[in-house]
């Protein structure tokens, strides 16, 4: 506090006091964060994967193309996983490491994941923010088009576009972008509706500053923690619909790969025997899924503490 | 013997920022029929005191000290001794009536509910005994009105409806904690009259809770003023208005702006009020206080008594402060 | 004779209201929030407008500077009615007119540095000054409500209530303007505090030559900063007069039941009060009583009461109420 020390009549005689850093909001946020182990340790592990799906094909002895011919055919005995061979998580039938497959597979998804999510953030936050503020009827029109767009079943969508275009990294991006913002701009509407009658805002309106500075000086940075935890909870749910699409076979071309790809082939491979081809991918798409799930927990409770 | 004894109760919140002390030392006592007004400000902890005699802090609140109804040791008792003695004993009246009352019942049902469980009467002797009740609190065509809801009455209304339910059971103690702050002024008066009205009716002992010292004028004979978690002065309420001996006190009544005086620039209490993160080692209001000295941050003089009646804590003296 | 700064003439507010089991077809019901409502204002004047819940009094001050749809003339500086200007045109008057809130933390955005509050009525209305111009005005405006300085990069839950106040008037003054709309600007702070923010707002209005519109719902502190006070009843004017003419002589019937209801924190003279008691409950809103609003709960009430308005009439001390003599302000 300011004057906890002070004699109520020092304050006019300090003039020349240095200016004082100010505690913002996000600092105490970052505070609280860094209290929560399990959302600390689940950042640790996010940081580790993408390290490993960055460097990955670069530290394996093998290439994710590369065929080892000793292996091919009978991959259930001879694709193990171990130091000796080079092949860290084993192969898959055709002799290809998964080590480096994996550390392919996991770029792919996370890919998908944060752009996908970074194209229904900023869609959807400009959208939403923009139909809560302005209200009447503009509001209803735009929230209809909204209810119109989720009602359109998601998977088949994106399956015929991927059936009629051809399946690519650059469609799979269009097909999820396409509807991923929905959620985001339902979620953003309802905060800035709430956000629309507070006090600030109505003196920023009797002050006359704008309807676009007040979006984006006073609605957007008070969002930011609502758009933020449902950030993190939407990755994981690209990365499963991307999966998904990838299990069905129908995801991003060979010898590209993703960690749904890796699971489909693995999970045929397990009357072989060789569960490693379906495990090592399998762990990374739960660990990864799961370490999103409690930062976006975490990043929730540090943001709105009451909200416990 | 007294009806309420008050031994150094101290209330701490354990809080992710620390320990917040919100009632620091607090003492005092109330006889049968006696109206006590408690004022402070923010950060007195004027409304913990309450919660804490009546058992209600939050979970992470801890009490320290005594309070004795009745010759009976009620702090952090086991809630079964606790809750005989709610309702039935000690009543509670809170600021805002409408987060008090449950939106989704009757209030004949919420009345009902407290004779029914209380007194074992049945449910039609209960509300007959409600429906004399709300006539009692002036409550037009009540026995129409008692099978509403909450919302369907007006805020001066539902906090009669409170008084109401308060009284029920004849309690000998009632706690009144801000009751008239979230209504308007011509309500306010309304009430306090009721109240008055009912105090000398009922006779049951009164505390009044509030940070409004001319509603502490019309009705209470006694009155404690708290800033920062102690007790400042205790005084009956004519020689408090006419004498203050504590220098918060005085700049209390002197910042006040009044309707029936012309002043000029107000006399203001410099400086802002308490921190209770960190409780003070001395008196709390040293910081703002305009005979503060060096041992004022140190230590508060226990609270004395120096006249009849009258107690102060305070480390200058009566003649220093003239 | 001065033009005067501000001159309302018959304000109206009405706001349609839809009950949630409503049809879609159903006419919604109106809300006549401000039925009428004229009052002038001289620059350097300060006009205390109180009432209780429903009377208007917020309405109004948003009306003012065209924050809710009004219908009538408020005329600035006996030339431009800013009910007629378009948003546009509107945005250079509001650095004339500006506005204090009820709730001091509340009216500060929370991610916002004081400074940057400050500053922003600057930023909009004088884009053209320099970063270090800006900062120098907001260091001088804080120091001149009462902050230090160099708190300027702080944010506001990092300040008491009294000192979020002081944030809020900087804000409101840092454009200079001529009028300062306080709605209720020391009902959230404690006594001890609320009687700093009443000498600073008095102290500026001096100084400054500002023009004050006051609104609050206590008495004392209306009466203790205003030089004409104006009485609303559900939309209406009661009493328009002087402070003092008012609380000496309060002639309506409503402001002398007002008057008998504020606590004086004086115990010999509390129980000496007469208390006027008000009969029944307010009227709601959207159901007001015929004839006088105030009549459902009048002591004194006749006939004429439910069949007629009551004009407010009078020169320098104006009241409707049909039965006072405007002109000897005694009862009829």
């Amino acid at each position: 506090m300011v004057t906890a020390k002070l004699r109520a009549g020092d304050l006019s005689r300090i003039t020349d006091m240095a200016e004082v850093k100010g505690r913002s909001l996000w600092a105490d946020a970052r505070k609280r964060f860094m209290r929560n182990k399990a959302a600390v340790a689940s950042l640790l592990v996010l940081i580790i994967i993408t390290l490993f799906s960055l460097s990955g094909e670069a530290i394996a002895p093998w290439t994710n193309e590369e065929i080892d011919f000793n292996v091919i055919g009978s991959a259930d005995t001879e694709g193990m996983p171990s130091f000796a061979s080079g092949h860290y998580f084993g192969t898959d039938d055709l002799g290809r490491d998964l080590f480096a497959r994996s550390a392919q597979g996991t770029r792919v998804s996370l890919m998908v994941g944060f752009v996908g999510t970074f194209i229904a953030v900023l869609v959807g936050t400009v959208y939403g923010a923009v139909s809560g503020y302005v209200g009447g009827r503009t509001d209803a029109i735009m929230m209809r088009i909204v209810d119109i767009l989720s009602a359109i079943p998601y998977m088949f969508v994106l399956i015929l576009l991927l059936v009629m275009f051809g399946r690519s990294m650059f469609m799979i991006f269009v097909g999820i972008g396409l509807l991923s913002w929905l959620g985001m701009a339902r979620i953003v509407r309802g905060q800035t509706l709430s956000l629309k009658h507070k006090e600030y805002i109505e003196a920023a309106q009797a002050s006359g500053v704008s309807s676009w500075k007040i979006i984006l000086r006073h609605i957007l940075p008070n969002l930011l923690g609502v758009v933020a935890v449902y950030t993190t909870l939407l990755i994981p749910d690209m990365i499963m619909a991307e999966s998904f699409i990838s299990f069905l076979g129908l995801g991003v071309q060979e010898p590209l790969t993703s960690l749904g790809a890796l699971i489909s082939e693995g999970s045929k491979a397990i009357v072989q025997g060789s569960l490693w081809q379906l495990y090592f991918p399998l762990a990374f798409f739960t660990v990864t899924l799961y370490a999103f799930y409690f930062v976006g927990d975490g990043l929730r409770d540090a943001l709105d503490p009451k909200d416990r | 013997m007294a009806l309420l004894d008050v031994e150094n109760l101290g209330v701490t919140f354990a809080t992710n920022d620390g320990t917040v002390t919100a009632v620091n030392g607090v003492s005092f006592s109330l006889g049968r029929g006696e109206t006590l007004g408690i004022v402070g400000e923010s950060g007195s902890g004027k409304s913990q005191l309450s919660f804490a005699i009546m058992g209600l802090l939050a979970k992470n609140g801890r009490a320290t000290g005594s309070v004795r109804f009745k010759d009976q040791e009620i702090l952090n008792a086991a809630p079964s001794v606790i809750n005989a003695l709610r309702a039935v004993h000690i009543s509670m009246v809170f600021q805002d009536p409408m987060t008090s009352l449950n939106p989704y019942m009757r209030v004949s049902d919420q009345m009902a509910e407290i004779l029914t469980h209380h007194q074992g009467l049945s449910k039609a002797d209960a509300l007959k005994a409600c429906v004399r009740m709300l006539d009692a609190v002036k409550i037009p065509d009540a026995k129409g009105r008692i099978r509403l809801y909450p919302h369907e009455f007006s805020g001066g209304m539902r906090q009669r409806v409170m008084i109401a339910m308060a009284l029920l059971c004849r309690p000998d103690l009632l706690i009144a904690d801000e009751p008239t702050t979230a209504l308007d002024v011509t309500v306010q008066a309304q009430i306090m009259a009721l109240l008055r009205e009912l105090q000398a009716e009922f006779g049951m002992a009164t505390i009044l809770i509030t940070h409004d010292l001319g509603v502490i004028a019309g009705f209470c004979r006694d009155v404690m003023v708290l800033y920062g978690g102690k007790v400042m002065e205790t005084a009956p309420v004519d020689p408090l208005f006419e004498s203050p001996s504590h220098p918060y006190t005085r700049g209390l009544i002197n910042a006040i702006p009044r309707v029936d005086t012309q002043g000029e620039t107000l006399v203001t209490i410099p400086g802002t009020p308490p921190n209770m993160l960190r409780a003070p080692k001395g008196c709390p209001f040293a910081p703002r206080c305009a005979y503060a000295a060096e041992d004022c941050d140190d230590h508060l003089a226990p609270l004395t008594t120096f006249a009849p009646g009258r107690l102060r804590a305070c480390n200058r003296s009566l003649e220093d402060l003239a | 004779m001065t033009t005067p700064l501000l001159d309302v003439s018959d304000l109206r507010v009405s706001f349609k209201i839809r009950s949630d089991g409503d049809m879609p077809w159903t006419k919604p019901r109106e809300l006549k929030a401000l039925n009428g409502v004229s009052l002038t204002l001289n620059a350097g004047e300060t006009l205390g407008i109180v009432g209780e819940s429903g009377c208007g009094k917020s309405t109004l001050a948003r009306a003012l500077i065209q924050m809710v749809p009004a219908t009538g003339k408020v005329l600035w500086q006996g030339q431009t009615d800013l009910l007629t200007l378009t948003p546009r045109q509107m945005l250079a008057y509001r650095s004339q007119v500006q506005m204090v809130f009820q709730d001091p933390l509340a009216s500060l955005n929370p991610r916002m540095s004081v400074g940057a509050i400050i500053a922003e009525p600057l930023r909009t209305h004088h884009p053209d000054l320099s970063q270090t111009q800006i900062k120098q005005r907001v260091q001088q405006m804080m120091e001149r409500v009462g902050l230090l300085s160099n708190q300027i990069n702080r944010y506001p839950h990092e300040f008491s209530g009294g000192q979020c106040q002081r944030i809020g008037i900087a804000r409101a003054l840092i454009v200079g303007p001529k009028l300062l709309i306080c709605d209720e600007p020391v009902s959230a702070l404690d006594v001890s505090i609320q009687a700093q923010v009443i000498n600073l707002l008095a102290e500026l209005q001096r100084d400054l030559g500002l023009a004050m519109i006051f609104i609050a719902h206590d008495l004392s502190v209306v009466k203790h900063i205003s030089d004409r006070v104006m009485v609303l009843y559900l939309g209406r004017t009661m009493e328009l007069a002087a402070a003092q003419a008012l609380f000496a002589h309060a002639a309506h019937p409503y402001t002398k039941a007002l008057l008998s209801a504020v606590p004086i924190p004086d115990p010999a003279k509390e129980r000496a009060k007469q208390m006027i008691p008000l009969e029944g409950d307010l009227p709601s809103p959207m159901s007001p009583p015929s004839g006088c609003v105030f009549r459902t709960r009048c002591a004194i009430a006749q006939d004429r009461c439910a069949r007629e308005v009551p004009a407010l009439l009078g020169t320098r001390h104006q009241v409707a109420c049909h039965l006072v003599n405007t002109a000897t302000l005694e009862p009829v």
